[in-house]
């Protein structure tokens, strides 16, 4: 029976999909499963446990690492976001003035460069400072992490910024509202969602890193992503498996959330 | 004179004045822990080495010689150098390759998902969503595991009496790519989608109403059309691949090293500082040229479409 | 201060762009609005109508002039401190408040107390008969609703002067009609005045008190809308609002306002003069095409024109004339009232005479 022709049909496309969203989940899908493995093998099936979850939660250092990835991506993604909306405030939404490209260029840098330049030039800078200072605390992760966040940040919040009706702060200055007022009862309550997901966005960018981290951290000072990296380059048990499978479904979580909050039209 | 135009000329020096003011935080952390410190790389490839890693403050131009010459016999590193050639041609090379299979899947992918129902693309895009913000290290993880001499592949292949033995994929540049395509396939899927949600497909009604068949239609009218997604998928893709160090150092093992991996070494066991920076201002400018490229191509293909 | 002009705008003009692409919105324009009218601003878009609103609101300042408001200038006072409300063309109805936040707006931004808000939030509700939707979202309303909520959060302020930017031009023709009517009801009630702007002169004439016609930044005329359509006094103004037939002549004798003019395709008309205008040689006569009846070639002689009658076009109210004069270049039209099962009187190729009805012809400006 001959197929009905559509316009939108190019044959081989949908196959070609189907594979791709099957490949890009089946290595996800193996290492979750393996997860729950009652053996110490990746590969072979040996029954159902939660054995390995229990061994990563006794683990001290997978712990410690955990809580120093969760404070340092939450005052990084915190100072980021506010720093991000102010950007996104002063870069939207007028005539182009003097500075403002390079602004924007000054801004995205972070994402132009090859992160490993990045790491590296923090690796000189903060080994300086950290003799000058004799300071070798958390401070050089969170700056650094706070930098690369923002251009993270900034995207949604322009974004839905630029989509922002100006009328209706027109009509807030109108009705006798000041700058500021304008500011607190319109501007800030249309431009939330954007805020909230330039804020997860940036969480999860700065869970994520490894490489700036790898190179800015002091000893003692693992993130979860560099504690596995570290252990990758051992002889892996599914421990690693759990503890990726944790942090995945922390992941998806938060892109869940930032999904809808994106999608959602006020 | 009626004093309205001066009120309006202070009124937008303040406004520009606030923007700047506002706009100070951010600029100063980038300028501090990002942009900063670049500058101070571009001096260090321009110091000698100090013995245990750092530099001493005596300028000399021997790291950027390092960079790509050979030196002499008397010096014993002088093997290194045909190496960081060997190794800049990986890079470039992986790097394209990866850019180039993730455009052969991810286009079908994104013309998939753009033309799905709307009730559904939300949840095909959301799907790629997900590795997109999945930890690369968890992703990379992942292949490693699949294509160990003991994973999934190897073990199903003896199970079908396919290979004899396990086949060693690891720790090849196979492996490399492999991982790679993994890795950035949504970096390539998104800007691609991004531009083909925006495709009129009243065009390809009047293409095909032109007697074009669906590959002329493919080629003629939906590749041109969408082609600044292409640039941008592609730019996205290959800057991270030309400076991956993650991944290739999992799959790569030690000796398939690309960039990323020969800058690290300076900064670790090789100790030489110095050499290490001057490699990653020539990474640098080599995305410099990839990004000054894709500001040539998508100017020219807006003037072209509107 | 009862006397004095509600807005009255000086020599103001608006250039946007600088250099070569200057270009003037408004070019030095002056007009004085009067306290309690119904001002419209007519014309075509892109006339710089929708600029002089926003001047006044205070969204844009202007280049040079100024703006009175009361008496006292306004023209560099920000938006904030003006007590002149806008009704946006898009509503721009607060999307995170609910109806009655919207309304209450105004008041909690000038810091009136609770209670007196509520109560003005309630007559304003009460006003536009919005009661039962108070605590909806501005989504959930229809766009009818929308423009009442609009209506209302403009004017719960008590605003000196109500600006009404192309308000009705997003509803359907039947809801259209009605907030013609409910617009005209509001300002009587409220006294307040309002300044209106619209592309449309069916809108215009039925609601205002006086409309300004604009064109290419500039105020042609001003005047009662009987003033704008039976005389128009430029050339704009006559084309832009109804139809109308130019007619080329020679002044033969001018006195009391009054030109005598010779068409040159039969007899001598006599057409009204612009005040203080005296014109010699060629000028242009206006007519509005149901200020003129036909009449047989046997009755031409009475006629001040003749022509021949080139089609008929039916049109259920009336039957319009497309007539060429007697020069065979001309082209007139007239438009005559259907009366019940009435026979057609002429048809097309006809030679026929033109009629004109006392004090229909008037001679323009330019």
């Amino acid at each position: 029976m001959a197929r009905q022709f559509s316009v939108r049909r190019q044959t081989g496309f949908t196959a070609i999909a189907m594979v791709c969203f099957f490949a890009l989940y089946l290595p996800i899908g193996v290492l979750v499963i393996y997860a729950f493995n009652a053996g110490t093998s990746l590969s072979v099936w040996e029954g159902f446990s939660l054995r390995w979850f229990v061994k990563a939660f006794e683990n001290q250092q997978v712990i410690e690492a955990s809580i120093r990835s969760l404070q340092i991506a939450v005052v990084a993604a915190l100072v980021a976001t506010a720093a991000a909306t102010m950007a996104a405030l002063a870069t939207t939404r007028t005539e182009p003035y003097r500075g403002l490209t390079l602004k924007y260029a000054f801004i995205n840098q972070p994402l132009m460069i090859p992160e490993i330049v990045t790491a590296v030039a923090l690796l000189i800078f903060f080994s300086r400072i950290k003799v000058w200072t004799g300071y070798s605390g958390l401070g050089y992760l969170i700056a650094a992490h706070t930098a690369f966040c923002i251009p993270f940040a900034y995207l949604p919040i322009r974004a839905r910024l630029e989509n922002m009706d100006l009328t209706l702060e027109r009509a807030a200055a109108d009705l006798y509202a000041t700058p500021w007022k304008t500011f607190r009862y319109v501007t800030l309550p249309l431009l939330w969602p954007g805020i909230l997901a330039g804020l997860m966005l940036a969480f999860v960018i700065s869970l994520d890193d490894v490489v700036i981290t790898e190179f800015v951290k002091s000893a003692g000072q693992d993130t979860l992503p560099t504690y596995m990296l570290g252990q990758l380059r051992r002889a892996i048990t599914p421990e690693m498996n759990a503890i990726s499978t944790l942090f995945l479904l922390l992941s998806i979580c938060i892109v869940t959330v930032f999904f809808f909050v994106n999608k959602k039209r006020i | 004179m009626s004093g309205a135009s001066d009120v309006i000329e202070a009124e937008a020096r303040r406004d520009v004045r606030n923007r700047w003011l506002l706009s100070m935080p951010a600029l100063l952390i980038i300028l501090l822990a990002a942009a900063g410190p670049l500058l101070i790389v571009l001096v260090y490839s321009f110091l000698t080495p100090g013995p245990y890693g750092d530099v001493q403050w005596q300028p000399t131009l021997s790291a950027w010689v390092n960079v790509f010459l050979e030196r002499d016999i008397f010096d014993e590193t002088l093997s290194l150098a045909d190496a960081h050639v060997s190794i800049f041609m990986r890079s470039v090379w992986l790097s394209l390759v990866t850019t180039v299979l993730t455009l052969l899947v991810g286009f079908p992918t994104a013309y998939f998902i753009a033309t799905r129902p709307d009730n559904s693309r939300e949840l095909w895009l959301f799907l790629i969503t997900i590795p997109f913000w999945t930890n690369l290290l968890i992703r990379t993880f992942a292949i490693l595991q699949i294509i160990r001499n003991e994973g999934l592949i190897n073990n199903l292949m003896i199970d079908l009496g396919i290979f004899a033995r396990p086949v060693q994929m690891l720790f090849t540049d196979g492996a490399i790519l492999t991982g790679m395509v993994y890795v950035y396939l949504p970096l390539m899927v998104l800007p691609l989608y991004a531009s083909m949600e925006k495709l009129d497909f009243r065009l390809v009604e009047a293409g095909y109403d032109l007697y074009a068949t669906p590959f002329r239609v493919l080629r003629r009218i939906i590749i041109p059309l969408v082609k600044p997604g292409i640039i941008a998928g592609s730019i996205l893709v290959f800057i991270p691949a030309l400076g991956a160090y993650v991944t290739p150092s999992i799959l790569g093992g030690g000796k398939n090293l690309m960039l990323g991996n020969l800058i690290e070494l300076q900064f670790g066991q090789g100790r030489n500082w110095p050499l290490g920076a001057a490699l990653s201002i020539t990474l640098m400018l080599i995305v410099m040229v990839a990004l000054l490229f894709y500001v040539r191509n998508a100017k020219g293909s807006g003037a072209r479409h509107g | 201060m009862a006397d004095l002009n509600a807005v009255e705008i000086r020599n103001v003009s608006k250039i946007f762009g600088f250099g070569e692409f200057a270009f003037a919105a408004v070019n030095d324009t002056s007009v004085a609005i009067r306290q309690n009218e119904f001002f419209t601003l007519l014309g075509p878009s892109g006339c710089g109508k929708t600029t002089l609103l926003r001047l006044i609101a205070g969204f844009e300042f202007p280049t040079s002039g100024e703006i009175l408001l009361n008496g006292e200038n306004i023209a560099a006072m920000p938006p904030f401190k003006r007590p002149v409300n806008t009704v946006f063309q898009s509503y721009a109805l607060f999307p995170h408040m609910t109806v009655a936040e919207n309304i209450g707006f105004g008041l909690q931004m000038l810091g009136r107390p609770k209670a007196e808000i509520e109560a003005r939030v309630a007559e304003m509700l009460k006003l536009v008969r919005m009661e039962e939707l108070r605590g909806r979202r501005t989504s959930q309303i229809s766009g009818g609703q929308q423009q009442r909520v609009a209506l209302a959060r403009a004017l719960a302020p008590q605003p000196k002067v109500l600006l009404l930017d192309e308000p009705l031009s997003a509803l359907d023709y039947k809801l259209r009609k009605d907030m013609q009517i409910e617009l005209k009801r509001l300002q009587a009630e409220t006294g307040i005045t309002f300044i209106f702007v619209t592309h449309d002169q069916e809108e215009a004439l039925t609601m205002s008190d006086r409309v300004a016609v604009m064109s290419a930044g500039r105020i042609l005329q001003v005047g009662s809308p009987r003033d704008i359509y039976d005389a128009p006094t430029d050339r704009f103004v006559a084309d832009f609002i109804g139809e109308t037939n130019f007619l080329k002549g020679q002044v033969v004798s001018s006195a009391n306002g009054i030109a005598d003019v010779d068409t040159g395709v039969g007899g001598r008309i006599a057409a009204a003069l612009p005040e203080g205008f005296t014109p010699q040689g060629e000028v242009t006569v206006v007519l509005r095409p149901e200020h003129a009846m036909l009449c047989g070639a046997e009755d031409a002689g009475a006629c001040q024109m003749t022509g021949t009658l080139e089609n008929i076009v039916y049109f259920g109210t009336d039957t319009h004339y497309h007539v060429v004069l007697s020069d065979g270049a001309t082209a007139f039209t007239l438009r005559e009232q259907n009366k019940p099962m009435q026979a057609a009187r002429f048809a097309a190729g006809d030679r026929v005479g033109i009629a004109i009805e006392a004090n229909a012809a008037r001679v323009l400006r330019n």
